[in-house]
């Protein structure tokens, strides 16, 4: 029994009652804006669609963009909101130490990776696989290689977390 | 369909999303990358409840209503994986190793006072503007799933 009880603290050191809450909260946002106005709502589209205000090349005037930016950067609002609402509350936060350059070089990579692949954690990772999409299945799997890959060899290079 | 209360939802919606994500500590990048590395799996409890509860929406509600509370259509999720969404995929996953931030968290963490997310937005922003500016010169992509005439 202790040696379950060890296993389970090395491998969930922090619990999981947090996780399960928070995804929870996640899944019922998305199902919240998938039973009332029937949108699937992942979370990259918002950074192609707010370029069509800027930029008028015809990717970014493709009705797709146009028809959907203005519920998408509402949306987007709303996980501000929701990360101000926590920080209201008092909550729990610890202050991220991530040099800059990690930020800079990861979210263009990001921003880029996650519009040529048609979506994200969000996109392809609960509104995907909760449709039984097969190819979002496929990019899930990709990604989470390519990330455990990538954060293992920076963790060997010593500039991990 | 009402226009404002369609936003008030999308706006709550969206606040549920990013107060789970800070509720899941998903906004501290340490946190993610402890995921990556094996040294905290806890993030498999965040994907595995987020995606079992719509699982069961996204498969169960369209069977029982016609259409969405508003009056929309359920919409469909169109996506033909390729080559290149592929590529797009494996990109995701180095950026998303390199620093531990996605897209919800990083809206969700700079609401609940990280500024240095501001850092990785002006890169999404900066990596969605390169991508339309290139791949859209060869084509449009097939059209995101989008609402139908009620979106706006």
């Amino acid at each position: 029994m202790s040696v379950v009880a060890n296993m389970f603290n090395l491998l969930f050191p922090h619990g999981v009652a947090p996780y399960l809450v928070g995804g929870l909260l996640i899944g019922l946002g998305v199902a919240v804006l998938y039973v009332v106005t029937g949108r699937q709502g992942g979370a990259s589209t918002v950074f192609s669609s707010t370029w069509s205000w800027f930029v008028a090349t015809p990717f970014f005037r493709q009705a797709a963009l146009l028809d959907s930016r203005r519920w998408r950067l509402v949306y987007a609002a709303g996980f501000v909101l929701g990360g101000a609402l926590y920080l209201a509350l008092g909550l729990p936060q610890e202050a991220s130490h991530l040099p800059a350059w990690k930020l800079a070089l990861g979210g263009v990579l990001i921003g880029y990776g996650a519009r040529l692949g048609g979506g994200c954690t969000s996109g392809h990772g609960i509104c995907g696989m909760a449709s039984l999409n097969r190819g979002s299945m496929l990019i899930v799997a990709t990604f989470m290689a390519t990330a455990i890959a990538t954060a293992w060899i920076m963790k060997g290079l010593g500039v991990g977390a | 369909m009402n226009t404002s209360i369609d936003r008030l939802v999308t706006l709550v919606a969206g606040t549920l999303f990013g107060f789970g994500l800070s509720w899941a500590t998903m906004i501290r990048p340490e946190v993610v990358l402890s995921f990556l590395t094996f040294d905290d799996l806890g993030l498999l409890f965040v994907l595995g409840a987020a995606t079992g509860l719509n699982l069961i929406v996204f498969q169960l509600v369209p069977r029982l209503r016609r259409r969405a509370l508003l009056g929309g259509a359920f919409e469909p999720r169109p996506f033909q994986v390729d080559r290149r969404s592929l590529a797009g995929g494996a990109l995701f996953g180095v950026g998303w190793g390199i620093c531990g931030v996605c897209p919800g968290p990083a809206l969700a963490g700079l609401g609940a006072g990280n500024p240095d997310l501001l850092i990785a937005l002006g890169g999404i922003f900066a990596g969605a503007l390169l991508h339309g500016l290139t791949v859209g010169r060869r084509e449009c992509p097939a059209p995101a799933p989008v609402a139908a005439a009620t979106a706006d």
